[in-house]
């Protein structure tokens, strides 16, 4: 603690002199300290991508896994998945910065909050998305439904409810972090406010597994329109969410 | 005190006059006959429940602008209560709806949000009970009710976008779907004395509240102050007996 102390310490006349680091500067190191953190222990992604994998199984015992069958519940058995994957593996975003006290460290580094929240955001997205990059596969050939021809907009539907689903998910990583049960507490909080973000995101991937598979552009815009309010709100948020 | 015991009285007379004229001043539905006298407390409570969110809302905003633990404790009273009305509304609208509809509930629009709703204002307050540290449970529950009341429209959107591709039951129109006039002052009545209930009780919340963050405050002064006492003494009477 003391060694980090004094490294921001020296830290701040350096950018009194000049060397200002800017947010996305900031947001880059971030996000590459989160993800070299993950590439040595891989914690996070493997149990992640098994979670997800243990729901997609169950879920065959749920309902008859047949082609029809499939194409009707695929798209919500899979977003299903990825809610509760994702509301899993955000829980140690900013938890697993207490252990050491390098929240503090963060917090004294010469960046505004935004930086830090964004660079957070980046790795939890490349996160999750590994993970679907994993999972979908798997699941198509589990479940014999077929994304080719539409891989492009499925990656466009993925990609705008991942967003969605990491932005108010690292938000309230930051809020559940410091309080107790936080393990409970974050899918409590973050489920229901994702509730918009399921429906659209469903709808949008069951367009794409239809006999004329064709992206719905309604869901498509709302799904965007869901990711900006959210990203605003954090943008203008994320002062409360570092101060001591 | 007085005024107090008279506003309490007044809301209870005003409630037993809504419930006399919501039996037996309105009259009688065509077709739902008695069952559909729960209207009258259930749209009302409805409205309530909007109401007392959009304080929530309100105090959630002021308090990350000015940072007064007022706003805090009137974001608590407003949660407590809209949950308790919107609880109402979750449960009278199923007891309406199973006779008229043939079922209890529906996974449509407004019946979604309405419940979705509730489990975010409980998050809410579950979200406060996990926090210990004062400021940090007022700051933390102002954002997450931010986001929360960001995310109702966005709610009650997307369940409307998605359900009108499918039939629905036929939702009772509220006011404007060619109500009988008297039914409509009937509903005016239990509207007045459900929201002068839930004002009093928001009133009431809020100052529990307040003397809670007082006793929490004068416990930590003495708490430190007894600290400090400790600390300028060095040699208690028990180390002197030892001596």
């Amino acid at each position: 603690m003391a060694i980090l102390l004094r490294c921001s310490l020296n830290f701040v006349p350096l950018t009194a002199q000049g060397l200002k680091v800017t947010a996305a500067r900031a947001a880059t190191i971030l996000l590459a300290k989160e993800l070299r953190l993950e590439f040595r222990t891989r914690e996070l992604l493997t149990t992640t991508v098994i979670f997800a994998l243990v729901v997609v199984v169950l879920f065959s015992f749920a309902f008859e896994p047949t082609a029809a069958e499939s194409r009707r519940y695929g798209p919500g058995l899979l977003w299903i998945a990825f809610l509760f994957a994702g509301s899993l593996m955000l829980n140690p975003s900013f938890a697993r910065e207490q252990s050491n006290e390098t929240l503090d460290a963060l917090r004294m580094a010469p960046v505004s909050p935004f930086a830090i929240l964004l660079g957070k955001v980046c790795a939890n997205f490349v996160f999750l998305a590994v993970a679907e990059a994993i999972l979908v596969p798997v699941f198509a050939v589990l479940y014999n439904v077929s994304f080719s021809g539409v891989a492009g907009r499925l990656i466009l539907v993925l990609a705008l409810g991942t967003l969605g689903l990491v932005v108010t998910g690292t938000v309230f990583s930051a809020i559940s972090a410091h309080a107790r049960m936080r393990e409970l507490l974050l899918p409590l909080l973050l489920l229901p406010i994702l509730t918009p973000l399921l429906i659209a995101s469903v709808e949008a991937t069951a367009s794409l597994l239809a006999d004329q598979p064709e992206l719905d552009r309604t869901w498509v815009a709302f799904l965007a329109g869901f990711d900006i309010v959210f990203l605003t709100a954090s943008w203008l948020l994320c002062d409360y969410l570092l101060e001591e | 005190m007085k005024g107090r015991i008279a506003l309490v009285l007044v809301a209870a007379a005003l409630m037993v006059f809504a419930g006399y004229a919501a039996l037996y001043i309105a009259p009688d539905e065509k077709t739902m006959h008695a069952i559909q006298r729960i209207f009258y407390f259930h749209v009302p409570s409805a409205i309530c429940a909007f109401i007392a969110f959009f304080v929530v809302f309100i105090a959630n905003f002021a308090y990350l602008g000015t940072r007064q633990p007022k706003w805090d404790w009137l974001g608590v009273a407003g949660a407590e209560v809209g949950v308790v009305c919107s609880t109402i509304v979750l449960i009278t609208g199923p007891i309406w709806a199973h006779p008229v509809w043939g079922i209890w509930w529906t996974w449509d629009a407004r019946l979604t949000s309405t419940f979705v709703l509730w489990l975010l204002y409980t998050a809410y307050l579950l979200l406060r009970g996990f926090l210990d540290d004062p400021q940090r449970k007022a700051i933390f529950s102002a954002v997450f009710g931010v986001f929360a009341f960001l995310d109702v429209p966005l709610v009650y959107f997307s369940n409307r976008l998605w359900r009108t591709q499918h039939p629905q039951p036929v939702i009772l129109g509220g006011s404007n779907s060619g109500l009988d006039p008297t039914m409509g002052k009937v509903l005016l009545i239990s509207f007045v004395a459900v929201l002068f209930i839930v004002a009093i009780l928001i009133v009431d919340r809020y100052r529990l509240e307040r003397l809670r963050a007082e006793y929490e405050e004068l416990r930590y002064r003495a708490e430190s102050r007894i600290a400090e006492a400790a600390a300028k003494t060095p040699r208690t009477v028990t180390e002197a007996r030892v001596e």
